[in-house]
């Protein structure tokens, strides 16, 4: 029996998969579709201090290999969710990782403390890459300055564990994971979405409402697979690997390359169990290589010096 | 409650002018669909990347799921290539769907192309229960080749009014000529009805200002590409108004896709 739990930066997962915010709305709404026992948290979709009405449509639109999405960040507002959706996803009895951001680094601190205190949040996560909205989300993470100060205002507020999710569209992951060592989040999420565009070239317009957006789904699984190789090398913080997740194999891969724990996104709009799939394959993959524990895979890559 | 089921296609046949009837074994979701709702299907032939594809249920009988469909671009495509013994993952029940009209009041049904589909299954189901009133679909297409599955509304005893841009089958023009005609009945003789619609935007915002303008009942099926079809993502919104007046981005998938005339904002 592969023991299959690990601990991401304080926050005890029973399977190394989440399901990623943003993709699996505020827990609830996969019920029927999921098994959620097989799942090791569920990261709800991102919410600020107000409610807030998202991007124009469309809002989506298919790419090969995936999807750009421009939600904006559409939410009822951390009050509302703790007081009204919480509740209902805590009897679903997984973890819940409340996902936070705001237009100013006070605000972060503001709605991350009402996540905090609510009972049902097992862990918090800061969205400072959103690349979708103009005021708040990737602009807190844009420099590691702007990250540090944000993380440094939220820090106090939250006792719980603090994972930051990043971007991928930085040269040099180092000086953004010494910001958050140096501040003290517990863990980092990655890779938030890829700023992408599409355009409509009959009509000579841009087929999103917000006119760009951000990439999800294979096709960038392999930008994971480096950034997640990159900040592993680079930093002790746990790292939860999100990216183009769509079977076992991707999970293996960004584990290798130094994940403690990954999370399904796009993956489960066409086959919503895919979370569960991942987390069976991690386990039989465990069996076949003689790991004893899904934890031993992390960082477990074997690398010859090139030459 | 919603399943992802596993259904195997019985029956898989081009009707002409680039529309598909698809039968699917789906005991499950077959059981629990009510008209208006819709399915998200796998389909099969698309890249494992690739989102599912929404359909509204034409009619659900005997374990058995009936879609109506038209080849529009490469999901619908490909679906229209299935073969029977093909098996396919297929989400549903999903959406909110079409009440039930208030007793004494006639049913009238507008539909453009193949949103006929939602309406069949509403026509199905209230005659099924014995509902009283009267039951009239109001189809509008091109041409006549857009007028779909009539005689399966005929066997049912509802009665059609057709109208083509053409000219080809019906009355020439929009599908409110004929749908005016009989408002305009209703208006004097007073009978209470209400409006049910599924088809192309302006059609839909015309069914909407009309039933907003009579003071009747209208329920409006909203189409719009889904990435989750649960409510999980929210890609697929639709303008509504909300309760402090202003303008809320409501889910297509589970806030509708039926929603009521008055609540809809049109662009």
């Amino acid at each position: 029996m592969v023991d299959m739990s690990v601990d991401l930066g304080g926050l005890a997962m029973r399977t190394p998969v989440a399901t990623a915010s943003g993709t699996f709305g505020y827990g609830r709404e996969y019920e029927g579709l999921v098994d959620y026992s097989a799942l090791g948290a569920v990261t709800a979709k991102g919410v600020r201090m107000s409610p807030w009405p998202g991007n124009p449509a469309p809002r989506h639109v298919e790419v090969p290999g995936g999807m750009i999405n421009a939600i904006g960040l559409q939410g009822p507002g951390a009050e509302h969710f703790v007081k009204w959706t919480l509740p209902r996803v805590r009897a679903l009895g997984v973890p819940v990782i409340a996902n936070v951001w705001g237009g100013s680094a006070e605000e972060y601190a503001q709605a991350a403390a009402i996540l905090d205190a609510a009972e049902g949040v097992a862990a918090i996560e800061m969205n400072v890459s959103c690349p979708n909205v103009k005021e708040g989300g990737h602009t807190f993470g844009s420099s590691p300055q702007t990250l540090a100060a944000t993380v440094r205002a939220v820090r106090p507020a939250v006792r719980k564990p603090l994972i930051v999710k990043l971007a991928p569209n930085v040269p040099d992951f180092a000086p953004y994971l010494k910001a958050l060592e140096d501040e003290g989040a517990d863990a980092v999420s990655m890779i938030n979405t890829m700023p992408a565009m599409a355009i409509d070239i009959e009509k000579r317009r841009p087929v999103l409402g917000n006119r760009t957006g951000g990439l999800s789904g294979r096709c960038i699984h392999p930008v994971a697979v480096k950034a997640v190789y990159d900040a592993h090398r680079a930093s002790r913080l746990p790292i939860l690997a999100m990216g183009g997740v769509y079977g076992p194999e991707d999970a293996i891969e960004l584990m290798l390359a130094g994940a403690t724990a990954v999370a399904v996104g796009t993956a489960t709009f066409t086959d919503p169990r895919t979370a569960e799939r991942v987390a069976a394959g991690i386990a039989a993959y465990c069996g076949r290589h003689g790991f004893a524990a899904a934890r031993e895979i992390t960082g477990a890559l074997q690398e010859q010096d090139p030459c | 409650m919603k399943c992802d089921e596993l259904c195997t296609v019985a029956s898989a046949t081009a009707i002409g002018g680039g529309y598909s009837m698809l039968l699917l074994d789906a005991p499950a979701i077959s059981k629990e669909v009510a008209p208006g709702q819709f399915v998200h299907v796998r389909v099969p032939a698309l890249a494992e990347s690739d989102l599912r594809r929404p359909f509204s249920v034409f009619d659900a009988r005997g374990g058995r799921i009936e879609i109506l469909f038209k080849s529009v671009g490469r999901g619908s495509e490909l679906l229209a290539k299935v073969r029977p013994g093909d098996r396919m993952r297929v989400a549903g029940p999903l959406g909110r769907g079409f009440p039930d009209p208030a007793p004494g009041a006639d049913a009238l049904l507008v539909a453009g192309g193949y949103g006929v589909a939602p309406l069949h299954f509403l026509s199905a189901r209230l005659k099924e229960k014995g509902f009283a009133g009267r039951i009239v679909l109001f189809a509008g297409g091109r041409t006549a080749a857009d007028l779909l599955q009539l005689d399966r509304f005929a066997a049912l005893g509802v009665e059609c009014r057709t109208a083509t841009d053409d000219g080809s089958a019906g009355a020439k023009g929009l599908v409110t000529v004929p749908l005016d005609a009989a408002l305009e009945e209703c208006r004097r003789s007073g009978r209470p009805f209400e409006l049910f619609a599924c088809g192309p935007g302006g059609m839909l915002k015309a069914v909407a200002d009309r039933a907003m303008a009579l003071g009747a009942p209208g329920w409006i099926s909203m189409d719009r590409h889904m990435a989750c079809g649960v409510g999980a993502c929210f890609a697929c919104t639709v303008k509504t108004r909300d309760p402090k007046g202003g303008v809320a981005n409501a889910r297509c998938c589970v806030n509708g896709p039926v929603f009521k005339a008055a609540e809809l904002v049109w662009d």
